[in-house]
This record gives C-alpha cells, sequence and structure tokens, in this order.
C-alpha cells in the first residue's frame, strides 16, 4: 500500500472523504477534534472536562458548563438574571438574532453573574458565555458586569471574570462602546477598594472586553490556545494587516510578550484559583490601627 | 500634487463648481479692474443656498465621509486657533514617542491647560508618519502620562479624539494594545481634573474611548462616533463591506444621534459647508464650548467632580430590568 500523500488534490480529497465519514457518524456519542482530528467518545471527553485527550484542543464552554466545572457543588447563587438586552438604536433584525442565541444557548444574555464558592472562598463571579451572540458585550452585559463589581465591593468579596467574547456587541452602536468606559470605570473602584480582581481568558478573548475589564486584572491567567487581541482576523485584513507570526493573538503570544500571568489548562484551573485568591484573601490585615 | 477633484466629495462638486466660477469672475474683473461685486454678490448667495440645501439632507454615509474629508482640520489646525501657547511633550516613558498621538502644555484663555490628541496626517508622507492617526500602546500611554501630570499639577485636560481606530499591527499587539486602552479609561475615570473631550474628526471604536472619558464630551457637528466604521460593520453583520451606507444609518454614528442617545454632551456647530471650509471660524466655536464647560466643570470639587463622572458613564447603556 501507496502511503496516504500528504499534500495535493489525492490528499485534500481523503482529507474530505473523512470528514465525510465523520459527519455521518450518530449524533451524540462522537465529536470530531476541530484541531487534531482525532475521533473523541463523547463520554470521555466530559470526563476530560471536554479538553481533546490527544493534542489538548480546549472546547469552548458554556457559561453553566464552566460554573459546575468552577464553583463548589451547590454553592452558586446567579444574581441579576432579570437585566436583558434592550436595543437602543433599533438595529435590523436585533429582536430575531436575540432570539436565536438564546435559542442556541439557553441564556438570556451573554454574561452570568452570581455569588459562590471557589475552595470555599465566597467570591463574585461573572462568566460569559460565547455561545450567547458571541459573547459579546451590551448594555445589559456591562450592566451586570458592574452590578457584580458594586455589590462585591459592597460585600467585600473578591471578583472572578472568565472571558470569553468576541467585543461589543455593535449592533448596539455607541451606547454598546460605552460599556467599556462604565467596566473600566467600575474596575477603578474595585481596585480602590484593594479588593482581589481575577480574569481568565477563555476562547475567545477579543476586542472591547478585553480591552476593558478584561485586561485590568490583579492576575490574568489564561486557558491555552485561544485567541486573544484588540481585533478579530476578519476585521484585520479590512486593515491590512499583512505579516503576522504563527502564533499570533494567541494565549502563547500574550504569554510571550508579558500580557498574562499564566497559561493553565482547564485541569489545573480551579487549584490555579483557589491558590490566588487564598493569596489575595488570607494575608494578616495589619493597616488597622 | 494629486488633482484637486480628489479632495472634494460627490455631493460637493456643484458647490466647486459655483465656487471656480466665483473665483474665476475675481480674477477676470480684477484683472480688467471692473467692478462686478453685484453679480459676484449674487452668486455666492446661491452657492450659499445650495450649500445650506446640500447640509440639511446629509446622511449618516455623508457624514462619515465629511469626517474623513481629506481637507478635514486636523488636531493641530485647531490647536494652532484655539491655545495661545503650546509647547509639545514627547514619548511615554517606556518605549516610544507615538507620532499618531500628540499632546502638552497649552494655554487657553488665560488657563495653563494639558491638552491631548490624535494626530492625521496631510499628505502620503505626513500619513504615514502619523500613522493614519491610529495610535499604538505608546500613543495611549503617553496621553495618560501627560494627563496624569495634569492631575498631579491641577491643571484640567483637553482630549481631542480624531482616529479612525487604534493601531492593530503585530508590534501593537506585542506591546499591549488593549491593555494600554483599558487602563487609560481606568485611570480617566478617577483622574483629579476636570476632563473636556472633543471628537473633532473620526471617533473610532476602542481607539477613540481609549482617550476619551471625560465629564464632558463635545462632537464636531460632522464628526462621526461608532464602535466600529460602518465597512467592517457591514462586513461583519452583513458579510459585505460595500454595504457601509446601510451600517453607516443603522449606526446612529452622527453626532446629532449620539446626543439623542445621550452619550456626548454638546454639538459643537460647524460652518456652512462643513469645518474644512472654514477652519478659523470652526475652531472659535469650539473653543468658545470649551470655556464654557471649563468655567462650570471648575466651580466643581474634585470628589463631586469623579463622582459625576463616575455616574456619567455608569448611566450609560440601554437594557431591560425583568420582574
Amino acid at each position: 500500500m501507496t502511503p496516504a500523500p500528504w499534500f495535493g488534490r489525492k490528499a485534500k480529497a481523503a482529507r474530505k472523504t473523512a470528514r465525510q465519514s465523520v459527519d455521518a457518524l450518530p449524533d451524540g456519542l462522537w465529536t470530531k477534534c476541530p484541531q487534531c482530528g482525532e475521533i473523541l467518545f463523547n463520554k470521555e471527553l466530559e470526563k476530560n472536562l471536554r479538553v481533546c485527550n490527544k493534542c489538548a484542543h480546549h472546547y469552548k464552554l458554556g457559561a453553566r458548563e464552566r460554573i459546575n466545572i468552577t464553583v463548589d457543588d451547590g454553592t452558586f447563587e446567579e444574581i441579576n438574571s432579570n437585566i436583558l438586552p434592550a436595543d437602543p438604536l433599533g438595529f435590523p433584525d436585533y429582536d430575531k438574532q436575540l432570539a436565536k442565541f438564546r435559542e442556541r444557548s439557553g441564556e438570556r444574555e451573554a454574561i452570568v453573574t452570581g455569588i459562590g464558592e471557589i475552595g470555599g472562598i465566597t467570591a463574585m463571579i461573572g462568566v460569559c458565555d460565547f455561545n450567547f451572540w458571541g459573547g459579546s458585550m451590551s448594555g445589559a452585559f456591562g450592566e451586570k458586569v458592574v452590578r457584580a463589581i458594586e455589590t462585591a465591593i459592597q460585600k467585600k468579596l473578591p471578583v472572578v471574570m472568565f472571558i470569553a467574547s468576541g467585543g461589543i456587541r455593535v449592533n448596539e452602536g455607541l451606547p454598546g462602546l460605552m460599556q467599556m468606559a462604565k467596566t473600566s470605570a467600575a474596575c477603578a473602584k474595585l481596585h480602590e477598594a484593594k479588593l482581589p480582581y481575577i480574569v481568565v481568558l477563555t476562547d475567545p478573548s477579543m476586542a472591547g472586553v478585553l480591552a476593558s475589564f478584561g485586561s485590568l486584572g490583579d492576575f490574568i491567567i489564561s486557558e491555552p490556545g485561544l485567541l486573544t487581541g484588540l481585533t478579530a482576523d476578519r476585521v484585520a485584513q479590512q486593515a491590512q494587516v499583512i505579516h503576522v507570526p504563527d502564533n499570533f493573538r494567541r494565549a502563547e503570544f500574550a504569554l510571550e510578550h508579558g500580557m498574562i500571568d499564566r497559561i493553565v489548562t482547564r485541569r489545573e484551573l480551579k487549584s490555579t484559583l483557589i491558590k490566588l485568591l487564598q493569596f489575595c484573601c488570607e494575608g494578616e490585615d495589619k493597616d488597622a490601627a | 500634487m494629486p488633482p484637486s477633484s480628489w479632495n472634494i466629495l460627490d455631493f460637493e462638486k456643484p458647490i466647486a463648481e459655483l465656487d471656480e466660477q466665483i473665483a474665476e469672475i475675481k480674477r477676470l474683473t480684477a484683472e480688467r479692474g471692473e467692478d462686478r461685486s453685484e453679480d459676484i454678490a449674487i452668486l455666492e448667495a446661491d452657492r450659499d443656498r445650495l450649500i445650506e440645501e446640500v447640509f440639511s439632507n446629509l446622511t449618516a454615509w455623508d457624514k462619515t465621509l465629511l469626517a474623513r474629508h481629506p481637507k478635514r482640520p486636523y488636531t493641530f489646525d485647531y490647536v494652532r486657533t484655539i491655545f495661545d501657547d503650546y509647547t509639545e511633550l514627547f514619548g511615554d516613558r517606556l518605549f516610544a514617542d507615538d507620532h499618531a498621538m500628540v499632546g502638552g502644555i497649552a494655554t487657553l484663555d488665560g488657563r495653563q491647560v494639558m491638552f491631548v490628541g490624535q494626530q492625521k496626517g496631510r499628505d502620503l508622507k505626513d500619513r504615514q508618519y502619523r500613522n493614519f492617526g491610529s495610535a499604538r500602546p505608546e500613543g495611549y500611554r503617553k496621553a495618560l502620562r501627560l494627563m496624569k501630570l495634569a492631575a498631579k499639577f491641577k491643571r484640567p485636560i483637553i482630549s481631542f479624539v480624531d482616529t479612525p481606530a487604534a493601531d492593530v499591527s503585530v508590534g501593537a499587539e506585542e506591546r499591549g494594545i488593549s491593555e494600554a486602552i483599558a487602563r487609560n479609561m481606568m485611570e480617566m475615570s478617577t483622574l483629579g481634573a476636570p476632563v473636556i473631550v472633543v471628537v473633532i474628526g473620526e471617533g473610532g471604536s476602542g481607539g477613540a474611548i481609549g482617550i476619551a472619558v471625560g465629564d464632558r464630551i463635545l462632537m464636531m457637528e460632522n464628526a462621526i462616533y461608532s464602535v466600529i466604521p460602518p465597512e467592517g460593520c457591514a462586513a461583519i453583520i452583513w458579510r459585505d463591506p460595500t454595504k457601509g451606507k446601510e451600517a453607516a444609518e443603522a449606526l446612529k454614528l452622527t453626532a446629532d444621534e449620539a446626543l439623542n442617545l445621550g452619550i456626548i454632551d454638546e454639538v459643537i456647530r460647524e460652518p456652512l459647508g462643513g469645518a474644512h471650509r472654514n477652519v478659523e471660524l470652526a475652531a472659535r466655536n469650539m473653543k468658545a464650548e470649551i470655556v464654557k464647560n471649563l468655567d462650570e466643570l471648575e466651580k466643581l470639587t474634585i470628589p463631586k467632580l469623579l463622582d459625576k463622572r463616575y455616574k456619567k458613564f455608569r448611566s450609560m447603556g440601554a437594557f431591560e430590568e425583568a420582574e
């Protein structure tokens, strides 16, 4: 038997056949890794926290999945779930899009906020859901972030934010853009109150969300391999960015250039969070007179 | 030099034709020593009526083109008229001096102020030198350095926004453009000095808001302020970058819309036909508004000022609160 070709028309055809045969597999039992092509048994994938056991590709997680694997069992209490998106510009098809993404994600907005315990330490937690409109920041999203931070200040809680967002919801225009300033101003208050703020970058962490509360943590840790940067590729093409390094706008690029504290695998994420929270929350308070 | 027609927008063409006619008649009559001032006055009145007609019906896309007009006054064109004195300061003390972001100490109506703003270039060489008005991380960090100096020495801050977007090059990402913008917004929200922002041309998304957190946000009549350029919006939403016109409309990116949305505080009126037709007058209008707003802000104590600034941005954006 001749070895399979690596490139050329035959190789392309072979890859296509392989892809089709995977697509033909019964739903819900198997998943093909988008990075290495390995066929993964879904139950195994779940057990492995949705990380490919061959190439360590980290699948995107919905907000609830993320909360389940991060927050101590039964301790999460959601807040402000009644803050819902409004369409400030009367943008074409806003309602239609909203309905579509609600159905797709089961969420009502692109971020879930609430109070829960991580390793027994009570924290304010915010988790973006990329399945809901690309995790985009809307007026409701910004309001939920700011309310979470303000409540954390009131209750003297550390804040942990999981980023998974393509940026501002452009369908909300200028009022959407202003959420960058609004959330950043809230971060100033959080830092003034000397409360810990941990940002966890997950795939993808982009644009207006990265360039506001997503970059203002005391600690910024990141899952491996993810996309992070100011612009998405399609926008960058328009701006005619020509030469790019291989790992451009990946977590590894951000680490190399000093933008994040650490890359942490999903398996080690919770224990890392606990270490950081313990460092911040259990120091002796000698400020008091 | 490119042909002068490059500097004229389509809807300006009939106006430009009348302008040319008037100039021609003036030149000829001056040569011949004739007095045709009455005819000229009639033509000029016609032209002004035409300008009024054209400019009272501008679409959001027309305004986008005006905001990017090759003859539109840029930051330094206003600086020359508005300030009695301007001493430029350079560098972020970390990496470099960014020519797309300028700043320095200035005298405004007898006051010492700190000025920062984005600067675009006029000809090709100058445009490249100014990176087309797209500031890099060092630009935002330079602006922040200067603004913090101002707060330290209790001087008000004037910030001019005129950028298509922040720089998105590999170098900008390497040096943390997102962090630079985020930090600027956070720090500006607590700067202990009055901050007046003027969007003079293009208010391009994160690139703009990185120097646009302040106590008063003013906007020139034909400037735009948007979360994304209309072409980019069309590319993302409709997968068709040629639908910029529709996107400009939908984005509500004009000064009047921004005022309606409660994002800016005032629209500064431009001379008939746009700021480029009379830069002096545009600058005088702007100066009057800046001084008026500064007078009001200087009556407030710093804690009061900061409280109002926080609440101003705290209240921006739309959401519903269900039962």
